[in-house]
This record gives C-alpha cells, sequence and structure tokens, in this order.
C-alpha cells in the first residue's frame, strides 16, 4: 500500500472515536488515513465496558451477540453503611449493556475499513506536520521508521493521554483534582447480586470520591473495578485490593483473567478543540460524562459531528474557522449538559459518607435513576432535608452556587 | 531529584502522560517513558499512577 500519497484526514487513534470519526469521513468521500501505535485494534482496555442503549441509537449501532454480552436492567447503589437501592432501568433509556469492547472496536474499524477508510498500526504519531501556521499532517514512527503523512485536517482522537492536542499547544493537561484513577479486575466466577445489574459501592471506605464497581459480563464474569480521586495519595489498586479482602465471599470462587488501569477526566469539556487543520474526538478533548465518567457514546457521537462539520470544511481549505462549528455544535448538543451535570457531581463529592446513606434510605427510585440528569439535584437535596434537617446549611451552600 | 518508573508495575495505560504539565511522559508501544530534563517535580503522576509504579527518584 502506498501510505505517501496526499490524504483528506489522517486520524490519530483507532479508539471508538477514531474508527467512527473515520468511518463517517469515508462515507461522505474523503480519503480517510487511521494511525495507531498498537500492534492491534482494542486491548488493553482502560473500561469498564458499559454503553447504554441511548448511545447506540444516536452512533447507529445495532445490538449485536459477539459484543452485547450482558444486557443490564438495572442498578444496584450500595451506600456506605450497606443499604441498597435497586434501580430498574429496563424500559428506560439507560437501559444498555456491558460489551465485550475488543471485539466492538475491531468491529467499528471493520466498519471504517468497508466504507473506504485505510488503518496503519504499529504507527505511533510522534508530532505534527506544520507549514504556514497550519496543521498540514503528521510525523509516525511506524515499526520503528519515521514518516511523515501530509492531510488537510488531522483528528486527534488519542485519548486522555492525547499527543496530539499537546502537540498542538492545547491546553490538555488533566488536572489531578479532575480526573479519576481507575484499576479493574475481569474476573470469572464471581457471586453476583444479580447478572443484569450494574453494582456500585460508595463511602470514603470503598472509594476516596468515587465507587467500586461490578458490571457483568456473564452469568459469573464482571469487571469488577474503582475509580478514585486523582489527588488520593493511596492507589486506586490499594482501594480495590482492600474492599476486595473485606467482601471476600463474593470472590471465593474467583480469579482474575485481565487486569486494567487508566485515567479518566471527570471535568469540563476542553476549551479548544479545534486549531487550523485539527480537531480532537473522544477522551483527548474530555468528552465524558462526568458524574461516571462514561466516554465511548459520547466519542461515537463527535466522531459523526467532526465528519459532518469536517468534509465541507475541507472544500475551503480547514482553517480554524471553518472547523469551529464543530465546537459549537457539539457544546451546544452534548457540552453544555456535561457542565450541568458536573455541578451534580461537585455536589454529590461533598457528601459525607452519613449523606449518602440517608440518600441511599430515603431517595425516590426515580430520583436515583436519574443522578446524572442536572434536575436531580434539587431532588437529591430535598431528600436530604426531609431525612436529616441539619444538612440545610450543607445544602444551601451548593444549591445556590 | 527526579521520577523513576517499575516499568514491572506499570500497566501502560498512559495515565501519568495525562496528567503530565511538561511533556516529560510518553506513551510508547508497551513502554512509558520518562524525559528528565522537563521534570519539573510536580508529582502529579505519582499521585494519579493507579498501581503505584512512579517513585521520586531519591538523591544520591
Amino acid at each position: 500500500m502506498n501510505y505517501d500519497k496526499k490524504w483528506d484526514v489522517i486520524v490519530v487513534g483507532a479508539g471508538p472515536g477514531g474508527s467512527k470519526t473515520a468511518e463517517e469521513f469515508a462515507k461522505r468521500g474523503a480519503k480517510t488515513l487511521v494511525v495507531e501505535k498498537k500492534q492491534q485494534i482494542g486491548p488493553p482496555k482502560r473500561c469498564g465496558e458499559g454503553l447504554s442503549q441511548r448511545w447506540m441509537e444516536i452512533a447507529n449501532l445495532d445490538p449485536d451477540p459477539t459484543w452485547t454480552l450482558q444486557k443490564i436492567t438495572g442498578t444496584v447503589l450500595v451506600a456506605p453503611n450497606g443499604e441498597e437501592a435497586w434501580i430498574d432501568t429496563e424500559d428506560k433509556d439507560q437501559a444498555g449493556y456491558i460489551i465485550e469492547r475488543s471485539k466492538f472496536e475491531k468491529d467499528l474499524a471493520s466498519d471504517a475499513i468497508r466504507a473506504g477508510s485505510k488503518f496503519m498500526l504499529k504507527a505511533r504519531a510522534a508530532d505534527l506536520v506544520k507549514e504556514n501556521g497550519k496543521i498540514a499532517g503528521v510525523k509516525v514512527v511506524r515499526e520503528g521508521k519515521p514518516i511523515t503523512l501530509k492531510s488537510d485536517i488531522v483528528v486527534g482522537a488519542d485519548g486522555v493521554d492525547s499527543m496530539i492536542a499537546r502537540k498542538a499547544g492545547l491546553n490538555s493537561t488533566l488536572p489531578l483534582s479532575e480526573c479519576d484513577s481507575g484499576y479493574q479486575y475481569e474476573m470469572t466466577g464471581v457471586d453476583l447480586k444479580d447478572p443484569h445489574k450494574m453494582e456500585l459501592y460508595f463511602g470514603s471506605e470503598a472509594a476516596n470520591r468515587g465507587y467500586v464497581w461490578i458490571f457483568p459480563k456473564g452469568s459469573d464474569i464482571a469487571n469488577v473495578g474503582v475509580g478514585i480521586t486523582g489527588e488520593d495519595e493511596k492507589t486506586a489498586k490499594h482501594y480495590l485490593d482492600r474492599w476486595m479482602k473485606h467482601n471476600q465471599e463474593r470472590f471465593k470462587n474467583a480469579s482474575i483473567t485481565e487486569i486494567n488501569s487508566g485515567v479518566v477526566p471527570v471535568t469540563s469539556p476542553i476549551d479548544q478543540m479545534v486549531s487550523h487543520g485539527l480537531m480532537l474526538v473522544g477522551d483527548s478533548a474530555r468528552m465524558v460524562n462526568p458524574m461516571h465518567g462514561g466516554g465511548i457514546g459520547p466519542a461515537l457521537e463527535a466522531g459523526i459531528m467532526a465528519a459532518e462539520i469536517g468534509v465541507p470544511a475541507l472544500e475551503k481549505g480547514a482553517e480554524k474557522q471553518f472547523l469551529q462549528p464543530y465546537q459549537e455544535k457539539w457544546e451546544e448538543k452534548r457540552g453544555k449538559n456535561f457542565k450541568k451535570i458536573l455541578k451534580v457531581r461537585h455536589f454529590f463529592e461533598k457528601l459525607s459518607d452519613k449523606h449518602l446513606n440517608l440518600i441511599a434510605e430515603n431517595a425516590d427510585p426515580d430520583v436515583l435513576l436519574n443522578l446524572g440528569h442536572r434536575k436531580s439535584l434539587s431532588k437529591i437535596a430535598k431528600t436530604l432535608l426531609k431525612s436529616s434537617p441539619q444538612s440545610i446549611g450543607f445544602v444551601k451552600d451548593y444549591i445556590t452556587k | 531529584m527526579s521520577v523513576k518508573i517499575d516499568h514491572e508495575k506499570c500497566m501502560h495505560c498512559g495515565g501519568c502522560v495525562s496528567v503530565c504539565p511538561v511533556l516529560a511522559m510518553e506513551l510508547k508501544e508497551g513502554k512509558i517513558e520518562h524525559l528528565p530534563e522537563k521534570c519539573i517535580d510536580c508529582g502529579a503522576c505519582i499521585k494519579v499512577c493507579p498501581v503505584g509504579a512512579i517513585k521520586k527518584e531519591e538523591e544520591k
């Protein structure tokens, strides 16, 4: 294959966001190349593998038994004192799947290839090509050999640790307080409460400012993980191992089949996600639901938006002003909502274990179901006040902000 | 002073790259590289590492 020709678009990173972006550009007739530093698309995952039905619809994806492994019909929220709140989501838009991400990612790449896109693996983007103040391609190191690849648009879909964003001078360094440090075991032989319910454990003992999750991938298979604030002196691994030790009955017949780790942005999206000849998609632009850290869906959606704006911009020279509508469109459709959700998160971060216990005991299941919505803030606050009038000072501080 | 990566513990997740303010960390295929000449000893990578694979390098 001759990779030396000039491309319309080079996408850096063959994760869900990158492959979706490539498919959408190629579908619209753009000559598209994806460069991926790993030797295979997919593993290792840095992800709990949850994907809701709603996001799949947005991304035009049908359930596929080879990767939509386990149907999820609800969530069990467990408070620090062990109080459980069971939430049913079967007929609601939070219903979804725990997916096999390695297969899912390869399928997305296959979709992109069938739409006309090319892929280059074991090719690490080392730097950007800059010409006349515009980004004009990517310098990659492929199997140890440097190659210069030219394009009108470069899409950085290279994750939370995006080199493309950094090399383009976009402010993408993640403050420690605005990220979660995550660690996870995929295990077989786990004693699940219900193989179709996600389990979430809250409280300072389980996870500092985060939660422990059990996401079922089968009747006795699950991703068991934890996310804690990046600022914690102890490691995510420390928290997970300790929690599992305290709950060892659940794991007495289990063994680990995979170990994963990663860092998730739980903050506002990046200020600037486009530049002259450059667009960012997915985690590289912090397109993540800040309540739970889910980023697959937003990355897929952004890939579609990037192509909708990027393809017509190609004819005009892909200057920043022609790519800027991508950012505006994303902020309007998704970013505004994520900023509101971030406020709910900040409220939750301040809740003590006692507050969490009261909420689990007293909140209406419908309120808990919609925790990721801005509107839930006042409902949770009401629940808290009803059960503990002395928390008024605390609640006031956060509601009035 | 600088930091030392325990490559046996490292999961190559790139978490340290995400929080490094000066591009002193880089994830290459299957390996994290630290560039001590850029490092400003802020300690962000040490805190964020999910497995504790990064430590302060003690002065000799």
